[in-house]
């Protein structure tokens, strides 16, 4: 049975094997650079702007390869459900060969199990190789990534660590159940893409925040965790100020909310929204200065006045405990799914 | 010697609709069975509950003297050759014969290389690539040499052409022969079965509505023709099976063990394909219409 399901799968795995070998490749021709001259320039930034101006030049630099490695370990999961799950039974019943196989010596539990091991694992172990060889590449780009790709973000957290095996395992196992209940390939492939397009998207938005109870903290304003800060009219009138998706502190926090308060504690804007603060844009420690802007005074006066950044997060150091929790919830629900092909395949399928 | 087939009050619903229901069947060893019937009579039904690929719905069927399928020792005794003979399209000759041997613990290697030799396949031909006939070959030595102790096949010459719908025939014919096994096949055609079989089962309407020898089965069915007369006054022991009058005269298909005494009749001899006719004909609702396919 080994044989058979090796035979079966073998063109698309080896052909798997060869686009992986060659990201792997790439990417380990391309890290120990990018980490050399992560680690040439930590060592010359000496004050805390201009590492954070070496940060953004850095990271500005490879983003598109930054983003292109974490979109194919995001995407390698869903292909693999896609092109080795879906069509893994249905393509038996469409050609009918499952009465052709089902009727040698084996009994078709067997088969099954033969075929989702086989298959799943070498699902599996292609997204750990993916997942871990881009977490490996990535350290320092995600050490100097803004907040909104930062690694606790829900876009990069898929594409770092243990998940994209669980998310694998899972597009495979998924794939393999609507095949069977499908019984077509085409829709399948179709339907199993719909299904798992939306457990990754409900995962982030609705699941993963609660996975823990997250952080409420209040902050004091500075650059950190203000992103918008404008002088009305051409530096005439009120100083409108917004806060971002980051806390002081705490780099590479996933922010789920930021809100700006008054000195009552009341909330005045959300995340992004600007909101007037009763400091003056014409004098001041506030007002603009001839050579590069310094606001620190200004971050000053508008903390004494009482206003402050109220914000849930989680923090960073919270990131492999997620990664867990996460794999492990979609080991789970793969459990669940094989169990449930099994009993199908015994009862129900003919 | 354990019944090759055996069901008792066996029944399939898919829905409200009953494939196949109140069947009871005792079928001996060693026979080759035709099971006929018009299309969707319930025919791969009952072969697939015989394969266990189907789990019946109500009462029970053993197949050599086991469950369906239950465990491979009883899936090394049954062969199947499903209808239309699906192969592994991307795999070549040679891959179905590996597939076989690694899967099959009776697995006859020699005789499944000979038989395609004599059969001109070559080893590394993709099965996608077969004729019809080839492809039915193909499957149909996957199954012999499986040396099963029944082998089952669903409608296997249906989309063969004559000759080689014959040739199948024949290579199945000469594989009983030499080793002895018994085999259930089905087909809305009998003139398929007429050559093989020496076991009829006719399938219509979801029902069993005769199982037996053929010879036997030969020898009890008589068809009467004579002056218009009411099937009531015929002798109870008659059993009416089909039945068509004209103005004057009466036509009766009738299943007897004792001979026929009666001057009256003019008693002839029924062949497989008007016996089979006439179960065909025996419709409840009186609806005559001939649904079989007949073809010689």
């Amino acid at each position: 049975m080994i044989w058979l399901t090796w035979r079966q799968f073998r063109g698309s795995a080896l052909m798997t094997a060869a686009a992986l070998l060659t990201l792997t490749a790439v990417l380990a021709l391309t890290g120990p650079g990018l980490a050399a001259q992560y680690a040439t320039g930590i060592a010359g930034c000496t004050s805390g702007d201009a590492c954070t101006r070496f940060f953004d030049q850095f990271f500005g630099e490879n983003q598109l390869a930054f983003v292109a490695v974490s979109f194919a370990v995001l995407a390698l999961p869903a292909l693999t459900g896609l092109f080795w799950g879906a069509p893994l039974i249905s393509r038996e019943l469409e050609a009918g060969t499952h009465l052709l196989v089902w009727n040698q010596s084996i009994t078709r539990g067997r088969w099954l199990a033969v075929k989702l091991a086989l298959t799943g694992l070498t699902a599996v172990a292609a997204a750990c190789v993916c997942g871990l060889a881009a977490t490996w590449w990535s350290q320092p780009l995600d050490r100097s990534a803004v907040p909104e790709l930062a690694q606790m973000a829900p876009l990069v957290f898929g594409a770092r660590g243990t998940v994209s095996m669980g998310y694998a395992a899972f597009a495979f196992v998924l794939g393999v159940t609507v095949g069977m209940l499908v019984r077509r390939t085409l829709p399948a492939m179709a339907l199993t893409l719909a299904v798992f397009a939306a457990v990754q998207l409900a995962m982030p938005l609705l699941v993963r925040p609660h996975l823990m109870p997250p952080v409420t903290a209040t902050f004091e304003l500075g650059h950190a965790n203000v992103g918008g800060f404008t002088i009305q009219d051409h530096g005439g009138g009120d100083v409108q100020i917004a806060t971002k998706a980051a806390v002081p502190g705490d780099a590479g926090a996933w922010v789920l909310t930021s809100e700006l308060t008054d000195p009552s504690g009341r909330v005045i804007a959300g995340m992004g929204e600007e909101a007037p603060v009763p400091v003056s844009g014409t004098s001041g420690p506030c007002a603009p200065q001839g050579g590069p802007p310094n606001l620190d005074a200004c971050w000053v006066e508008i903390n004494q006045l009482g206003y402050r950044q109220q914000a849930t997060y989680h923090p960073l150091e919270r990131f492999w405990p997620f990664q867990w929790i996460e794999t492990g919830i979609y080991a789970l629900l793969t459990a669940a799914l094989t169990g449930f092909c099994f009993w199908w395949i015994r009862r129900r399928l003919s | 010697m354990t019944p090759v087939l055996q069901t008792q009050d066996l029944g399939k619903r898919y829905g409200k609709r009953w494939a196949l229901r109140d069947c009871a069947l005792d079928i001996p060893a060693g026979h080759v069975v035709g099971l006929v019937g018009p299309n969707g009579a319930g025919k791969t039904t009952l072969l697939k509950l015989a394969t266990g690929q189907l789990e019946p719905t109500a009462g029970t069927i053993s197949v050599l003297g086991g469950s369906p399928a239950a465990t491979p020792a009883q899936l090394a005794k049954v062969g199947f050759v499903a209808q239309d003979t699906p192969v592994y399209a991307g795999l070549t000759v040679a891959d179905h014969l590996k597939l076989g041997a690694r899967l099959n613990p009776r697995w006859d290697a020699a005789m499944a290389r000979e038989r395609l030799t004599r059969l001109g396949l070559a080893p590394n031909h993709r099965a996608g690539r077969l004729s019809g006939g080839e492809r039915a070959q193909l499957a149909l030595t996957l199954g012999l040499a499986k040396r099963p102790d029944l082998l089952i096949l669903d409608e296997p010459v249906a989309s063969l052409d004559p000759l080689a719908r014959r040739e199948f025939l024949q290579a199945l014919m000469e594989a009983t022969v030499a080793h002895e096994f018994s085999v259930v096949l089905s087909s809305h055609l009998v003139s398929d079965l007429e050559r093989v079989c020496d076991y009829l089962i006719v399938l219509t309407d979801s029902r069993v509505r005769v199982a037996g020898e053929v010879d036997r089965l030969l020898a009890t069915h008589h068809r009467l023709t004579g002056p218009r007369r009411d099937p009531a006054r015929l002798p109870a022991d008659q059993h009416v099976i089909s039945a068509s009058h004209t103005d004057r005269q009466s036509t009766y298909v009738i299943r007897t063990d004792a001979p026929i005494h009666d001057p009256a009749w003019l008693v002839t001899q029924l062949n497989l394909e008007d016996l089979v006719l006439a179960y065909m004909d025996r419709r409840p609702n009186g609806d005559r219409r001939l649904d079989l396919e007949v073809q010689r």
